[in-house]
């Protein structure tokens, strides 16, 4: 039982051109995956602090783009590879090279799909080739102070003048906007209709800061930084930036959110492997080690039944994510398409916040000790940790949305309203 | 050696799921079932555990108990992962026959070497077979058991012996004074009786087995094996992977029965399912569901390919089917709300299936505190 970490990879039954581009990528990984990062890395995209991070992860994207394990999938014709089933093959050999993840997680994971399905042949050849090097970062707005889990009922607006959009309203929780150059963007252009008044666009951020765009720092329950609010007042775009038809944006949204929950079929490159002091993973592998550091009156947390089962428990149901992933490229050992891949986000969010949480209970009165006090144990990164997989489950749709989605999608029951 | 990334579940394999499955939809769909083991609900009838012994017949002439016979001895040599496919079928349908008994057995005969070959030629001429290695307290420490060897005759009594009225064999643990051996019995041997039990699951028969100066005479009652405690231990990994298969597949019965249900029973002018209050947890078992499946074949696999993590892994399988099964069968009686609670609701079938599964052979904490020796403790010895 020593290979939990490998399981999820695989290297069964690939075609010609994926066995061909599985070894260029080992080659080329081989001689080219970046060294020591100059500066400490935070666990994922979203916590990119500072602009040296920023600096170093977006020479990363753009020498792996250059290289063709970016963006593999897609058409040559908007930068892309131009290869069938080959994303899937460099995302495995990134994250078996432990290589840092990359920065433009919101571009290459939501907005390329949509801007590709959605968009005008011109906006695609113009908007993919800077997104997929990382050259533009994205950010994403579709939350609302009033619009949650409601997302439909987002307020944002645009009002026609000729063939330009002004655009007024609110965002929250618009992880990297502080870096990036563009948006994609969720607004109303019809008050009177819920779903058929929402309309979809794309909108250059960085270079309208001060002319419409105001974007504020949201601290959260971490005391960490990470995303942001975004304010618009006035805002003028170009009818050229909209996505689809006027009125489509319901379905232009759902494209981004399939592609956010890991069930789009242009995999996501998104994460590395790279392992550094700041980048805590919540897995279980970490809990045998903390239980047997921790002691406690009659030995250590290690002897302890409850924890012994809870830890083991959380091995198992790593494990089955593992399986199901592998489990979802068998037609034979399915019955629903979308059964398994519907699962993933809300089974690895909610997974990992109770790894986090046991961690703490491991712990025991240290885990009351926080990341700035020099006796905490594990450096205080598990009570950090644990409030952070807050985020996962509620972003993204929180875990009672993807509960109903599976309800209602996979198993037929009534539309809870 | 390294797991295929299909689970080595291949085209073959997917044929034999969905004739099965096939099979058991058009000869014993639910409503045949409860007419055929549910007839008396008075708890203190005489135990009579009726089954459709023509369609075990043909189960037997399709091969599919052979299927995990070595080639040896007349068999086809499916992997394991294939004969799950078999077994979820046979799962879902809750059918009453010795499949899980004599697959059991299979796996533990082919772990003995020339001495178990004649077992399992029999086996695949069509004899149907079951294990006896459980002692009263029902340890599934395969090291104890309550049967004992003393002047060539075995004495004693095996307990909690699955689907005992349907075999013509019974591969029996016994200790001989120093070691754990193996025997191949024959039920109609002088001085074996076969008292069934009176069990809440309608699906199988149970019973627990006396022997009363059972001659080993070398034609009737054979030794196989003289040292069985390993033996049995590398056959469980199969034993837990296929329960768990089973579980599985009943599982799945009871998700598809209790969300058909969710759909179409109007309470407050809405159907069931528009309330979060049974719609959340329905997702969660269909989740529990999913994960045990997904589980099971990569214990399966493990099993086929990678013997060294097959015991880890099937550890996982039966602790994620089992804590699935309990689950998912209260959820199914509970969301049926009142008919689910009657004897005439086909649910109660597969609940008491789902709860006989999950307390054999290890339970979900029976499995984790095994899991942990190795996940937790090995490291320590490691340093």
């Amino acid at each position: 039982m020593d290979s939990h970490s490998d399981m999820g990879r695989t290297s069964g039954k690939d075609t010609q051109e994926q066995t061909e581009f599985r070894q260029y990528c080992r080659d080329w990984l081989a001689q080219n995956k970046p060294g020591e990062p100059p500066v400490r890395l935070p666990l994922t995209a979203l916590e990119i602090m500072t602009e040296a991070q920023m600096a170093y992860l977006k020479s990363w994207q753009k020498a792996a783009y250059e290289a063709g394990l970016v963006g593999c999938d897609y058409p040559e014709s908007v930068g892309g590879g131009g290869r069938t089933g080959c994303q899937r093959i460099a995302n495995e050999e990134m994250r078996a090279a432990r290589t840092p993840f990359f920065p433009n997680l919101v571009g290459l994971g939501m907005a390329a799909a949509t801007i590709y399905y959605h968009g005008r042949n011109e906006l695609k050849e113009r908007l993919l080739p800077p997104l997929f090097s990382g050259e533009h970062i994205w950010c994403q707005g579709f939350s609302e102070p009033g619009a949650g889990s409601d997302l439909a009922s987002v307020q944002t607006f645009a009002d026609q003048r000729g063939d330009k959009w002004i655009i007024n309203g609110h965002k929250v929780w618009t992880s990297l906007a502080h870096f990036a150059d563009w948006m994609i963007l969720l607004l109303r252009t019809d008050k009177s209709h819920k779903y058929e008044g929402l309309s979809y666009f794309v909108v250059p951020i960085r270079s309208n800061l001060g002319k419409g765009v105001t974007v504020r720092p949201l601290i959260k329950m971490t005391g960490e930084t990470g995303f942001n609010e975004v304010i618009f007042e006035d805002l003028e775009v170009d009818d050229g930036c909209r996505l689809d038809e006027l009125g489509k944006g319901w379905q232009v949204a759902m494209t981004t959110l399939t592609h956010e929950r890991d069930a789009g079929e242009l995999v996501t490159p998104a994460a590395g492997g790279m392992r550094n002091e700041s980048a805590f993973n919540a897995t279980a592998i970490a809990l045998p080690g903390l239980a047997r550091n921790a002691e406690r009156d009659d030995g250590t947390a290690a002897d302890d039944p409850l924890l012994r089962d809870r830890i083991v428990q959380q091995f198992i149901r790593e494990q089955a994510i593992a399986q199901n992933m592998r489990r979802s490229r068998i037609p034979a050992l399915q019955d629903h398409p979308m059964r398994l891949p519907l699962q993933n986000k809300l089974l690895m969010s909610e997974v990992a916040q109770d790894t986090a949480n046991l961690a703490m209970d491991i712990e025991g009165a240290g885990a009351s000790l926080y990341v700035g006090d020099s006796n905490a144990p594990a450096k205080g990164q598990w009570p950090k940790s644990y409030m952070n997989t807050f985020g996962f489950t509620i972003a993204a749709g929180t875990s009672e949305v993807q509960r109903n989605i599976l309800g209602e999608r996979v198993l037929g029951l009534a539309k809870s309203k | 050696m390294a797991q295929p990334d299909n689970f080595g579940f291949g085209e073959e394999a997917a044929l034999l799921k969905e004739s099965a499955r096939k099979f058991f939809a058009d000869n014993f769909p639910t409503d045949q079932l409860h007419v055929l083991v549910a007839t008396d609900p008075d708890p203190y009838r005489p135990v009579a555990a009726p089954w459709r012994e023509d369609l075990w017949r043909q189960m037997v002439e399709l091969g599919w108990t052979a299927l995990a016979v070595p080639e040896s001895a007349g068999g086809v040599a499916m992997p394991l992962s294939a004969v799950a496919g078999l077994v979820e079928e046979a799962g879902h349908a809750a059918f009453p026959c010795p499949l899980l008994g004599t697959l059991n057995t299979i796996y533990v005969l082919s772990g003995c070497g020339p001495e178990g070959e004649a077992a399992l030629s029999a086996i695949a001429q069509g004899h149907a077979a079951t294990l006896a290695i459980t002692n009263r307290q029902g340890s599934w420490d395969v090291s104890r058991c309550d049967v004992r060897l003393a002047q060539n005759s075995l004495d004693g009594t095996a307990w909690y012996v699955q689907d005992a009225g349907k075999v013509s064999h019974l591969l029996v643990s016994a200790y001989d004074g120093e070691r754990l051996c193996l025997y191949w019995v024959d039920v109609t041997a002088p001085g074996v009786t076969v008292t069934p039990d009176a069990i809440i699951d309608l699906t199988r028969d149970q019973a627990h087995v006396t022997f009363q100066n059972v001659v080993v005479d070398g034609q009737r009652v054979t030794e196989v094996c003289t040292d069985a405690v390993p033996v049995l231990k590398a056959a469980m990994p199969a034993i837990w992977t296929l329960l768990a298969a089973d579980m599985v597949g009943a599982g799945e019965w009871l998700l598809q029965t209790t969300t058909e249900y969710a759909r179409t029973r109007q309470q407050f002018d809405r159907p069931l399912g528009f309330f979060q209050a049974i719609k959340h947890p329905l997702v969660n078992v269909m989740i529990e569901v999913d994960k045990s499946k997904s589980l099971v074949y990569n214990a399966a696999c493990a099993f086929d390919s990678e013997p060294d993590k097959a015991t880890g892994y099937a550890h996982m399988a039966k602790s994620a089917a089992s804590d699935m099964a309990s689950f998912g069968s209260s959820r199914a009686v509970q969301f049926h709300g009142g008919i689910g609670f009657t004897w005439e609701c086909y649910v109660h079938l597969y609940f008491k299936r789902q709860k006989h599964s999950q307390l054999f052979f290890g339970d979900g904490p029976w499995h984790r505190r095994r899991l942990a020796l190795s996940l937790i403790d090995r490291e320590a010895h490691a340093g």
